[in-house]
């Protein structure tokens, strides 16, 4: 049951681009156009609350205070324009402590002591897997912003969504021709030695393969370790691409050791953000990425062609064209991720107005709603780019981008189309009952 | 001492129909933490048969509940087989790894006892991971909502699901009071006060220690196996060495060496994070100076203090 | 790379990990030999040692090398006065029995984590190196017959981490000249030897264990100062310290000073090495069966005598 078969591509095709752009609101239209209209004098103006599963302690928490301060923002501003249906929106925070098993019970607080109306947020892919059972059981609406390819690959069920943020599958496929045209068709992979290094693995080897290049090695590192070099001498002498992933805390020890290792000699390389979110390109040691390659879910630096978009998105999270936080410089945020936090929280608002949602009695329709969405367009609400939902698979795709440094900032070279990132169905998620 | 023996079964089957009961009247999110509880508890009364019973403290269990948890859950996804079916299957695989490791660290005592148990449980949980392509690595797997029942018994339904942590909880218990009143349990407790002289009065200690530890493992599995059927997840951080650390502080806070210590342990940690976890972000402090605090001033754990200060027949 | 360079700079990584092991190791050694307690919150010692050298250096900005070099010596101070705090409030009145110990310890570990997570944050942070050059390395061949030198791709090491072996053994010596040479290091030895008979002859057994104990965390404090140019400071990077020193500790027999520093070289070598020659997990793997699998057949440790 490890992989599922290959369906074709249907629901992510572009073909009810028109019939539900109405649902896909930017901020400033939500002002202009009051749906909770529809519902004058809504029963209620109770709040709107939302669940919100925060890795505020355990490995994960460093991303969660910023996911914490994404969400605070973007819920502040659809309060400001008039809520959901005319309803507040309240986030009701909950520390998972990065757990599965507690955010499990969370995702139980939620629905059955905070009567909550949907649970949201969570980060870290083994804590959406062990909470996502509990989501579908309880039928509460749970929208995630993981990156991970659990939604897509069909393991979870029909309460479980992914509306705002892109998933592995799709953004490590989408780097093979950038690479293989500009850095070179010989590659070596360092990468964790778990689930999600090896969704890098089989992903993107795949996906160079079908770009005439090859992975001349293929080295996992262990999740526990704290020193790298001792790996580096596997690196084949004939590589001339490093592709490189990592996360956790001794993120920096692996990048810096590496360019030690190398010295003046090394090869082209190309990472994913993830190796470096947080921390700033700045910090000592890391000189040596000047002129090396990243994959960024949302660019960090802000562009010269920066959209509008990106910059109101800035101002009201707080973060300065560095990505870090406007009062503390050395405050680098995971700007490649939280974005997600920021349009999840769009769709829902979206999600719920076009299904007229009351209550919890309606949270099958909220499902149903977003299942019918598409187009997302460029907006204030979508600051990252463009997405298209797929209603079957529960997972939005978009734009990737990709940047080089330059002097210590990170400046894009390549953005990629969305179609770049589509892959064949998985899974189709409606067929399940509601 | 039979009147004794009276009371104590008044005692336990009073809890029993207290929690049994119980779960008519709790508010739904409580009901489900109660019968999470009862599983974990079932876990911690597993590993006070060995510490607090037979005194060998293990910093590996969390290396049992995981064999019940992948026994089961990779015969359902790997194999195929049924829920019941894979239940024994981790319950039987548990035992198996209990066994054999209990044999290889059994030889050592004491703080070696401790590290060689956590060296084994580690390897383990890296185990998990390097075949992570059957075990999803650190992100585990869902068993898929249509395999959790057993003979028509949906196990995701909440009063099926309490019903079934119930039935775990009390063949634990039955199972931990019938060991304590036994023979077999006596020749445990003579192990812990004085090894030596159990040994003199002509007792295999090892052949003793060993059934302690199989029986231990055999409680952590079941109770690995019925999370993972009951809660529909398995994943590499319940072998992690905190699922390890867990059980200690659970039967340690309860009393160790009382057979409800236990539960008053699970239950006491599960409501002291989930409260406090409502005030401060960092409710791991609350718990750190609350085991500082019973170190203190209750060494004996709740249930032991209890029965020090005034129940002294309980078991 | 070839085998050889390989081997060579696996040796080299495996000597920096050796030698900030043994001197966390020695610290749990000293505390567990002396006062035969298992301090479980050891680690947070090594962690608390980390973070606040990247306090001190920050506050005091300047120079790196400056800011190092106060935080070397005023860091492990600091991390010791909290241990003898700890050891007086807690430690000392539960009488250092050894489960409550390890209950208490592990209540501490939580503080001590949560604390700086409250405080210091979720980040990791790096300090600055006072010094830090790529020494590129040659390696030996032979060309027609003759030996020549090379310089393999990638063979190297930095000055840093050259420097931390060299301080480290330096540390070690100024130790162990400590426990056998001065009036402190009788006393240390004459309490680890019989408590009572100590307490008998007007030893202030209190007051020595109040120091043994800060004297280990200050120790572990020290290694992770030294450490903490090359990683980084974290809130939960105390967890692998605490594992491996505990496993320096036992297969170093239990508290004895030689054994604990053989076995910190053998298993930072052996961590290093083995990483050649199997995949990094299975690798993890193997070290680990084969250290439960020595204490298993030789449980008074390898270099301790079998005390019966």
């Amino acid at each position: 049951m490890t992989k599922s078969k290959a369906v074709p591509v249907t629901g992510t095709q572009p073909t009810r681009r028109d019939a539900l752009k109405t649902l896909a609101l930017g901020g400033g239209a939500a002002a202009a156009m009051p749906l909770w209209a529809r519902y004058a004098g809504a029963q209620t103006s109770e709040p709107i609350k939302v669940g919100f599963q925060v890795h505020r302690t355990g490995i994960g928490a460093a991303y969660g205070r910023w996911y914490d301060r994404t969400t605070s923002a973007a819920a502040a501003l659809i309060n400001e324009q008039g809520g959901i249906n005319g309803r507040p929106l309240k986030i009701v925070a909950e520390d998972d402590g990065t757990d599965p098993k507690r955010g499990a019970e969370v995702v139980e607080k939620f629905a059955t002591q905070h009567n909550c109306d949907i649970g949201f947020g969570t980060l870290f892919s083994h804590v959406v897997i062990g909470s996502a059972p509990r989501a579908g059981e309880l039928k509460l609406p749970y929208f995630v912003v993981s990156e991970g390819h659990h939604v897509a690959s069909g393991m979870l069920n029909r309460y479980t969504l992914q509306p705002g943020i892109t998933d592995v599958k799709s953004q490590v496929q989408a780097m093979a021709p950038f690479v293989a045209d500009n850095l070179g068709k010989k590659v070596t992979m360092i990468f964790p030695d778990f689930a999600f290094g090896h969704d890098h693995r089989d992903y993107f080897t795949a996906a160079i393969e079908a770009q005439g290049g090859e992975v001349l090695e293929h080295i996992a590192i262990p999740p526990t370790e704290t020193s790298f070099t001792k790996y580096f001498p596997k690196i084949p002498r004939d590589t001339e691409v490093i592709y490189h992933v990592m996360v956790g805390p001794a993120v920096l020890t692996f990048v810096k050791e590496l360019g030690e290792f190398f010295g003046p000699q090394r090869p082209e390389m190309f990472g994913f953000i993830d190796s470096l979110e947080a921390v700033d390109i700045g910090s000592p040691g890391l000189e040596f990425l000047d002129g090396t390659y990243f994959w960024e879910g949302n660019p960090r630096y802000a562009q010269e062609d920066q959209s509008e978009y990106d910059a109101f998105f800035r101002e009201r999270v707080g973060v300065d064209a560095n990505g870090a936080s406007v009062s503390d410089p050395k405050d680098v945020s995971t700007y490649a991720h939280m974005f997600g936090c920021w349009e999840t929280l769009h769709v829902v608002k979206a999600g719920m107005e076009s299904a007229g949602y009351r209550g919890p009695q309606d949270r099958a329709a909220l499902i149903e709603a977003v299942e019918a969405m598409t187009d997302m367009p460029h907006s204030n609400a979508h600051p990252q780019g463009a997405k298209i939902f797929n209603g079957k698979t529960h997972q939005v795709f978009g734009h990737q981008y990709i940047t080089k440094v330059v002097d210590g900032k990170l400046l894009l070279v390549h953005t990629t189309s969305i179609e770049d990132t589509f892959y064949p169905d998985e899974a189709d998620y409606t067929t399940q009952a509601l | 001492m039979t009147a004794d023996m009276r009371k104590s079964l008044l005692l336990h089957g009073g809890v029993l129909l207290g929690l049994l009961a119980l779960q008519y009247v709790l508010p739904a999110y409580h009901h489900g933490n109660l019968a999470r509880v009862m599983v974990l508890a079932s876990y911690a009364m597993g590993y006070n048969l060995l510490f607090g019973y037979t005194g060998l403290l293990s910093l590996g269990h969390a290396l049992f509940f995981a064999a019940g948890l992948y026994g089961t859950g990779l015969a359902i996804s790997q194999f195929g087989v049924s829920a019941g079916v894979a239940l024994a299957v981790g319950v039987l695989f548990g035992t198996l790894v209990g066994i054999v490791i209990g044999a290889l660290a059994l030889r050592t005592e004491g703080v070696a006892f401790m590290i060689v148990t956590l060296m084994f449980a580690q390897a383990g949980y890296l185990t998990i991971l390097y075949f992570g392509q059957y075990t999803r690595g650190d992100e585990g797997f869902v068993i898929a909502l249509a395999d959790r029942n057993i003979s028509g018994w949906d196990l995701s339904d909440p009063s099926v699901r309490y019903f079934a942590a119930f039935i775990v909880f009390s063949a634990a218990l039955l199972m931990c009071l019938t060991v304590v009143k036994s023979r077999f349990g006596k020749v445990l407790i003579a192990i812990r006060e004085n090894e030596e002289r159990a040994r003199m009065l002509g007792y295999n200690v090892d052949r003793f220690k060993l059934a302690a530890i199989g029986l231990s493992a055999s409680l952590a599995a079941l109770s690995g196996a019925a999370y993972g059927v009951l809660f529909g997840y398995v994943g590499a951080s319940f072998a992690s060495v905190q699922y390890s650390i867990l059980p200690l502080l659970w039967v340690l806070l309860g009393g160790a060496g009382t057979v409800l210590g236990p539960l008053v342990g699970t239950l006491f940690m599960f409501y002291l994070i989930d409260l406090s976890s409502g005030i401060t972000t960092a409710y791991m402090l609350i718990a750190g100076v609350v085991l500082v605090f019973l170190t203190l001033f209750a060494p004996q754990g709740l249930m032991g203090e209890l029965r020090r200060r005034a129940i002294r027949w309980l078991p | 790379m070839d085998f050889g360079p390989y081997l060579m700079l696996a040796t080299l990584e495996g000597a920096v990990t050796a030698a900030v092991l043994a001197l966390t190791a020695s610290g749990l050694a000293l505390v567990f030999g002396v006062m035969r307690v298992v301090n479980v919150a050891h680690g947070e010692f090594f962690m608390l040692g980390a973070v606040l050298a990247w306090w001190v250096t920050n506050m005091l900005g300047g120079s790196a090398a400056f800011g190092f070099a106060v935080a070397l010596i005023v860091v492990p101070v600091l991390v010791g006065f909290l241990a003898v705090v700890t050891d007086m409030t807690v430690l000392k009145r539960i009488n250092y029995d050894p489960e409550r110990t390890i209950v208490a310890t592990i209540g501490i570990l939580y503080i001590f984590q949560q604390v700086t997570l409250m405080t210091y944050g979720p980040d990791a942070r790096p300090v600055v190196p006072p010094f830090n050059t790529r020494l590129a390395l040659p390696w030996i061949e032979f060309v027609d017959g003759e030996i020549s030198l090379y310089w393999p791709w990638g063979l190297s090491i930095t000055s840093y981490k050259l420097a931390v072996i060299g301080a480290a053994a330096l540390v070690l010596v100024g130790l162990w000249v400590l426990m056998t040479r001065s009036k402190l290091g009788l006393l240390m030895r004459a309490t680890e030897q019989d408590r009572d008979m100590a307490l008998a002859f007007g030893i202030p057994v209190e007051r020595v264990y109040a120091l043994v104990f800060g004297l280990g965390a200050a120790m572990a404090a020290l290694a992770a100062v030294l450490i903490v140019p090359i990683q980084q400071a974290h809130y939960l990077m105390g967890h692998d310290p605490l594992l491996l020193s505990f496993i320096v500790v036992i297969i170093g027999g239990l508290g004895s000073f030689p054994g604990t520093i053989l076995a910190a070289l053998l298993i930072g070598l052996s961590d290093g090495v083995i990483s050649v020659f199997f995949s990094p997990t299975l690798a993890k793997i193997l070290a680990t069966l084969l250290v439960a699998l020595v204490l298993v057949f030789r449980p008074q440790g390898l270099f301790g005598a079998r005390d019966t």
